[in-house]
């Protein structure tokens, strides 16, 4: 159980997508004008990453990985797939994507607008490949602690992008010199908010 | 045909499928034996590095298969497993996560002009991420003669630094077990008032400033992964070595 | 460049106009991306991978070159498959040819250049992502010709590239001293005190280098800065 806690609580903060990995920036860059609207798509990567990391980690396991479909006889046991990795996990998830658009849309149009077109843009959001891909290299030992570390990190990724929308939308009203104004000071504000997200080291449960 | 049909679409993605999986199948299978044969050769390279022979990755399988006579698969109460092989089936992060008795570690057994060395495969945890590496044992299976350390994702600069010589250099005719033949491992110390190492029987090392936890990491790392292999070295060495 | 009229009829297949091949209008699409249209700085896209792996400068070279093989292969294959596509499956098909020319450089990598593969783990499959390239298959690939849609590719991979090696020219030098593994600054400098930062090995320090790379083009550049 302890472990759990300890996986989720790293994997919001100490391995943060955005601040650590630096994945899912050009949606987070993009959606981060206001609070509502990155909150919106942070509900939404949390809910495909929950999703698609246990499911990809199921296919790893049972399809892909050397070895893999010895279940199905022992003569294939010799088989090692792993090389359509990439192309599997990513059907994967464009699935799942589009699955949470038709939601998104019956339940609220709203939403639905003032995403636009970013909600189909999560399929090619790195955040959710990078989460299968480390999943991938992270050798867990079964499907809950890989639903565990994909509900942190979306979680860690909708904490950074509420954070900056919630910063940008303070800094509207500053003296920002014109050329940095927008994406440069994003940048440098996500680069000093990185920081401060190191301080989280250490933590050991 | 109107690109729109269903027929065509369908048409389409089907040839689509076939050409993709063709050519992906076809690169994959003929740069597969280049692509182990890296992979196998760093094991290599890297086991040898641990007592001492350092050789570039072309040579070293020669090398490996000259010096290296035994490899054993050891499970928890000294016995080895005959039906494991050492060096292509065993993963150190998947066999950690079984129960100490289905555990089985590989132990390497290097002969260098008439000297016998074990090597050992520890993994442990760093600050962020898994750490891992060698040590190796002179004959009397007490004093260390090497050690290789990596790491997944320590800290650059801090806790990434066990990886250089200067802190792998402070483990060398270090002992493990204690006059009571005591399993005491290593202790990655800031306290250790013994900074030019010139007690080798202290069981301390110094620590690296600023990479407290990664140190820790590696002292727990090296006693608990020896714990496994007490009871062979108990089979081999006719002296009681009590465990800790 | 001359202005002959081209009647090698590869080249005019491949242009399917009759302008030379390198003329002023398919220079623009080498030269573009460098900085009015820069694909980091100005489109904003292909930041994720871009950062992490600007630590050195080998693996920002290497990288850079994976992603222009990849465009490249992707853009020309999506150009000359323009007309047959089907409208409903256009993002899928995009998707599998740009998954499998990275799934062919990231085997290639890892036969041919194990060491640095390692340095580059997750994320040359992370190309696949990469905002850029879905992008320029959207953007010019799906209405432009063969030649054309190689040199956007090209352009716009070799822009993101130069941003890549900037940062990480900045980082590995004055986060370690060196550059490509070989010390740059001399062992005089170190023993007047000089010691090496650090935080630019920090992940965080990429984001601010880049913010930076931002200020000084718009302030060179003025018509790049967003109206508030």
């Amino acid at each position: 159980m302890l472990e759990y806690a300890n996986l989720f609580i790293k994997s919001i903060f100490i391995e943060n997508m955005i601040f650590a990995y630096f994945l899912g920036m050009c949606s987070y860059l993009a959606v981060s004008k206001t609070v509502k609207t990155a909150v919106g798509l942070g509900f939404a990567v949390i809910f495909v990453l929950t999703i698609t990391v246990p499911l990809n980690f199921l296919i790893d396991q049972y399809v892909l990985q050397a070895g893999a479909l010895k279940w199905i006889g022992p003569q294939y046991a010799e088989i090692d797939l792993s090389f359509l990795s990439f192309i599997m996990f990513i059907a994967v998830i464009a699935s799942m994507v589009q699955l949470v658009e038709m939601i998104v849309e019956k339940f609220s149009p709203a939403l639905y607008g003032a995403l636009g077109i970013f909600l189909p843009l999560i399929a090619v959001n790195c955040a959710i490949l990078g989460g299968s891909l480390f999943m991938q290299i992270k050798d867990f030992s079964g499907i809950t602690e890989s639903a565990v570390y994909g509900f942190g990190s979306g979680i860690g990724w909708l904490l950074a992008i509420v954070g900056i929308a919630a910063i940008r939308e303070k800094i509207a009203y500053s003296n920002v010199p014109a050329p940095l104004r927008g994406l440069g000071i994003t940048f440098i504000i996500t680069g000093l908010m990185a920081i401060g997200f190191m301080s989280f080291m250490g933590i050991d449960l | 045909m109107n690109r729109d049909s269903n027929l065509y679409t369908f048409l389409f993605a089907a040839i689509m499928v076939l050409v993709v999986a063709t050519v992906l199948a076809f690169t994959s299978q003929s740069l597969k034996e280049l692509q182990n044969e890296h992979v196998r050769k760093e094991k290599m390279q890297n086991i040898l590095s641990t007592v001492g022979i350092m050789t570039d990755r072309d040579s070293a399988e020669d090398l490996f298969n000259k010096y290296i006579e035994e490899k054993y698969a050891l499970k928890n109460d000294g016995s080895i497993n005959n039906s494991v092989d050492p060096f292509s089936q065993i993963k150190l992060s998947l066999e950690l996560k079984k129960s100490p008795e289905q555990q089985n570690f590989p132990l390497y057994v290097a002969n260098i002009e008439n000297s016998k060395y074990y090597i050992i495969p520890i993994r442990g945890n760093g600050l962020w991420n898994a750490i891992y590496g060698y040590i190796s044992l002179k004959e009397d299976l007490n004093t260390i003669k090497g050690v290789v350390f990596d790491h997944v994702g320590e800290t650059a600069g801090l806790g990434a630094e066990i990886t250089q010589d200067w802190f792998k250099e402070r483990f060398v005719d270090e002992k493990l077990f204690d006059s009571n033949n005591n399993l005491m491992g290593i202790m990655v110390s800031k306290t250790n008032n013994d900074p030019s190492n010139l007690d080798k029987n202290d069981h301390e090392v110094d620590a690296i400033s600023g990479a407290t936890i990664t140190g820790d990491g590696v002292s727990d790392m090296i006693k608990e992964r020896i714990q496994h292999y007490v009871p062979f070295f108990n089979s081999l060495n006719p002296k009681q070595i009590a465990l800790n | 460049m001359s202005n002959k009229k081209n009647n090698n009829p590869l080249i005019l297949f491949l242009s399917k106009t009759s302008e030379p091949l390198f003329s002023k209008k398919n220079r623009a699409l080498l030269s573009d991306p460098m900085d009015d249209n820069n694909p980091i700085t100005v489109q904003v896209l292909g930041v994720c991978s871009a950062l992490a792996i600007t630590v050195q400068l080998k693996p920002a070279i290497v990288m850079t070159f994976s992603v222009i093989a990849v465009m490249a292969a992707s853009n020309v294959i999506i150009s000359l498959l323009r007309d047959l596509i089907p409208n409903r499956i256009r993002i899928i098909v995009q998707l599998v040819v740009v998954a499998s020319m990275v799934i062919l450089v990231d085997q290639v990598l890892r036969a041919y250049a194990y060491d640095v593969s390692k340095e580059l783990s997750i994320f040359i499959g992370l190309i696949i992502t990469n905002c850029i390239v879905m992008g320029r298959l959207e953007a010019f690939a799906l209405g432009n010709g063969v030649w054309r849609s190689f040199l956007d590719g090209v352009g716009n991979a070799a822009a993101y590239g130069f941003i890549l090696i900037l940062v990480a020219f900045f980082r590995e030098l004055f986060g370690s001293g060196n550059l490509l593994g070989y010390q740059i600054i001399p062992d005089s400098f170190y023993e007047m005190g000089y010691v090496n930062n650090g935080f630019m090995l920090l992940s965080p320090m990429a984001l601010i280098i880049v913010g930076v790379i931002i200020w000084v083009q718009r302030s060179r550049n003025r018509t790049l800065i967003e109206k508030g």
